[in-house]
C-alpha cells in the first residue's frame, strides 16, 4: 500500500523523465539527414494558419489593456510621458511571450498532439518503424522546428499589433499625444528587451512542440486517448510555459541593467 | 524461402498486469500459421514483440540468429527488413494515396527510379485486387480495401516473414473468404513464413499447417493444425469448436463452482476436421502436408466424417 502510494506520488517525476528523454531523442533527430523539409515547410504553414488570427485577435486588447493600466497608473506619477515607453516594454517583454505561448500551446500544440495522437491509435507510427523510419526524426523534429520559428513569427506579431493596439487606444481614448508616444518610445525600452522576447518565443515553441508531440505518440486507448493527449498537453504545456516565462524573466533582469530614463 | 521466428520462454507485462508468460514456440519457416486467443489476451502485443516493437520482459525472440528482444536498435532496423506487417486496421498513411503509401517502402529503402516503382505497385495492387483505387486516399475507402492497401504494402518488400494482424476483423464472410485465399495463394508464390492472428475459427480450421491457441496468459498449445482439431485438451477443444462446455467462461475465466458443476459433463463429441484451403492453382504449396499425414503417423483417429470436405465442422452461418 505503502509503495503504491509512493509510486502515485513519483509517477509525475518519471513522466518529467520520459519527457526530458523524449527531448533528448528529438535533439539527437535534430542533427539525422536527411532533413525533412518538405513535412517543416507544410508544418509550419500549418500551424501559422491556425495561429495567426488568433493571435492578431487576442494581441489588439492585450496592447490595449496595458496602455489602460500603464496608462493610468503612470498618470499618477505624473509621467505622462513615459506611457509609450512603458506599454513597449510591457508588451515586447512579457505579454508578447505570454500571449504567444498561450496560442502556441492551445492552437499548435493541440493540434499536433490530435495529429499524431491518431496516427498513432491507427497503428501509422508501429507501421512506420517496421519501414525502418524513425517517427521522431520524420515527424517531430519538423514540428518541433516549425512550431519554434512560428513561435518567433508570432511573438513579432503580438509585439507589433500590441504595440499599435496601445498607441490607438491611449491617442484615441486617453487623450495622450501622438508625439509624446512615440518619442517615449526609446526612453525606456532597448534593443535586448526585443532579443529576449525572441529567446522567449523560441524556447516557448520548443516546450509546447515537444510536449505535444510526447504526449500524442504516447495516446493510448481508442479515441478517448486521443482526446485525453490532447487536453493534457494543453494543460501540461500551460503550466510550464508559465514557469520557465518568470525564470527567464528573472534571469534576463538579472544579465541586462535596466535603461535609466 | 522463408526464415523461421524461434521464440523462448516470452513474458510480457505492461506494470503489474502480466499480459502473457512463458511462450515457448517456433513459427516454422515457410509455412502458415495462426495464432488462436479470445480477444484481449495480448495477440497484438505478441506481434508487436515480434518486431521489437514492443521490449518482452524475459525470454528471447531468434531471427536468423539474432535475438529482437536485446539486439541493438541498428541490428532491430536491419532485421525489420525481413518482416512484412499487416496491422489490424491496414495502419495506411493517412495523408499519402493508396499509391503512396504502397510505393513508400520502396522509395525509403530501394534506388529503384519511379517507373520501376510504378510496376511493382501496380503488379501488387493486382495482387491484392485495388488495381483502379490508386488515387484513393485511406479515409476514402472501406475497412476491407484498407487492409488489402496494407497487405499490398506488406509485400512490396518481398518480405521473408509476413505477420498479420485480425486480417478478417471487420470484414464479411465471403471478404473473410477472399482473404484467407489470398494467403494461401500468396504462400505458394513466394515461401514466406506467415504468421496470422485472428479469433475466427472458421479461418483456423481451414487456413493454416499450424495453430496455436493463446489462452489466459500463456501459449495453450501450439503444433500442426491436425494435431489441435483432433485433441481432446479441454480448453483447446472448447475453443477450436466454438462450444459454450469447457473451462472458457463468457467472462475471461468461468469460477470454480460452474468448472466443478461441468465436470461431469460430457464434452460433445469432436466435429470432422475439414480439409485445408487449396492454391486456387491446385498446385500444392511447398509447406502443403497431405490431409490426414498427421494423425496417420502420430497414431491418432481422426474424428469420423473428417477430410471429406472443406467446410467440416464449421459452425453453420458464418
Ligand atoms: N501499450 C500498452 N500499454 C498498456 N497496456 C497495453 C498496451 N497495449 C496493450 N495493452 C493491454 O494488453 C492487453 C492485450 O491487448 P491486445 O494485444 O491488443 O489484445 P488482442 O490483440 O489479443 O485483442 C489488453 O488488456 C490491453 O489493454
Ligand atoms: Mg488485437
Amino acid at each position: 500500500m505503502a509503495s503504491l502510494t509512493t509510486s502515485r506520488a513519483l509517477a509525475p517525476i518519471g513522466t518529467a523523465g520520459k519527457l526530458f528523454a523524449f527531448g533528448l531523442d528529438v535533439g539527437r533527430g535534430l542533427f539525422r539527414r536527411p532533413f525533412q523539409l518538405r513535412e517543416f515547410l507544410q508544418q509550419a504553414w500549418f500551424i501559422a494558419s491556425v495561429t495567426i488570427v488568433p493571435t492578431a485577435l487576442v494581441a489588439i486588447p492585450f496592447g490595449a489593456v496595458i496602455a489602460l493600466q500603464v496608462g493610468g497608473l503612470i498618470k499618477q506619477f505624473g509621467a505622462q510621458s513615459f506611457t509609450g515607453s512603458a506599454a513597449v516594454l510591457a508588451v515586447v517583454r512579457e505579454a508578447g511571450p505570454i500571449a504567444t505561448s498561450l496560442l502556441i500551446a492551445g492552437a499548435g500544440g493541440s493540434a499536433i498532439a490530435a495529429d499524431l495522437g491518431a496516427r498513432k491509435i491507427r497503428e501509422e507510427l508501429d507501421a512506420m518503424m517496421v519501414l525502418g523510419i524513425d517517427p521522431i526524426q520524420r515527424l517531430v523534429v519538423p514540428r518541433v522546428l516549425a512550431c519554434m520559428l512560428v513561435a518567433v513569427f508570432l511573438n513579432g506579431l503580438v509585439s507589433v499589433v500590441g504595440v499599435i493596439g496601445g498607441y490607438v487606444f491611449n491617442v484615441v481614448l486617453q487623450d495622450g499625444t501622438p508625439g509624446a508616444y512615440l518619442a517615449s518610445f526609446t526612453a525606456l525600452a532597448q534593443l535586448p528587451d526585443l532579443w529576449q522576447g525572441m529567446a522567449k518565443a523560441l524556447v516557448f515553441g520548443l516546450i509546447a512542440a515537444i510536449v505535444a508531440c510526447y504526449k500524442g505518440m504516447n495516446a493510448g486507448g481508442g479515441p478517448k486517448g486521443v482526446g485525453d493527449a490532447v487536453n493534457e498537453s494543453v494543460v501540461i504545456t500551460f503550466m510550464l510555459l508559465f514557469v520557465v516565462n518568470f525564470v527567464m524573466s528573472a534571469i534576463y533582469m538579472q544579465l541586462v541593467p535596466p535603461k535609466t530614463g | 524461402m522463408g526464415v523461421d521466428i524461434r521464440v523462448e520462454e516470452l513474458s510480457k507485462s505492461f506494470g503489474k498486469q502480466l499480459i502473457w508468460g512463458d511462450v515457448t514456440l517456433t513459427i516454422p519457416a515457410g509455412e502458415v500459421s495462426v495464432m488462436l486467443g479470445p480477444s484481449g489476451t495480448g495477440k497484438s502485443v505478441f506481434l508487436k514483440t515480434l518486431i521489437g516493437l514492443l521490449k518482452p520482459d524475459k525470454g528471447s525472440v531468434i531471427i536468423e540468429g539474432t535475438d529482437i528482444a536485446s539486439c541493438s536498435e541498428k541490428d532491430l532496423y536491419e532485421i525489420r527488413k525481413l518482416f512484412g506487417v499487416l496491422f489490424q486496421d491496414g495502419a495506411m498513411f493517412g495523408s499519402m494515396n493508396l499509391f503512396d503509401n504502397v510505393a513508400f517502402p520502396l522509395r525509403e529503402h530501394t534506388k529503384k527510379g519511379e517507373s520501376e516503382i510504378r510496376n511493382i505497385v501496380m503488379e501488387k495492387m493486382d495482387l491484392v485486387g485495388l488495381i483502379g483505387a490508386e488515387d484513393k486516399l485511406p479515409g476514402e475507402i472501406s475497412g476491407g480495401m484498407r487492409k488489402r492497401a496494407g497487405l499490398a504494402r506488406a509485400l512490396v518488400l518481398d518480405p521473408e516473414i509476413l505477420l498479420i494482424d485480425e486480417p478478417d476483423s471487420g470484414l464479411d464472410p465471403v471478404r473473410t473468404s477472399f482473404i484467407n485465399q489470398l494467403f494461401i495463394d500468396l504462400n505458394a508464390q513466394i515461401d514466406a513464413t506467415f504468421l496470422i492472428v485472428t479469433h475466427d475459427i472458421n479461418s483456423t480450421r481451414t487456413v493454416p499447417d499450424n495453430i496455436g491457441l493463446l489462452y489466459h496468459k500463456h501459449l495453450a498449445m501450439f503444433g500442426p493444425r491436425e494435431m489441435l482439431l483432433s485433441s481432446e485438451e479441454p480448453v483447446v477443444r472448447q475453443f477450436l469448436n466454438a462450444q459454450t462446455v469447457g473451462p472458457i467462461g463468457m467472462s475471461e475465466e468461468k469460477d470454480a463452482d460452474e468448472l466443478a458443476a461441468e465436470k461431469d459433463i460430457e464434452m460433445p463429441p469432436l466435429p470432422p476436421i475439414p480439409l485445408q484451403l487449396e492454391p486456387s492453382n491446385g498446385i500444392p504449396r511447398r509447406s502443403q502436408r497431405p490431409a490426414g499425414e498427421w494423425c496417420r503417423t502420430n497414431g491418432i483417429t481422426p474424428p469420423p466424417g473428417s477430410f471429406e470436405s472443406s467446410n467440416a465442422g464449421l459452425t453453420p452461418g458464418s
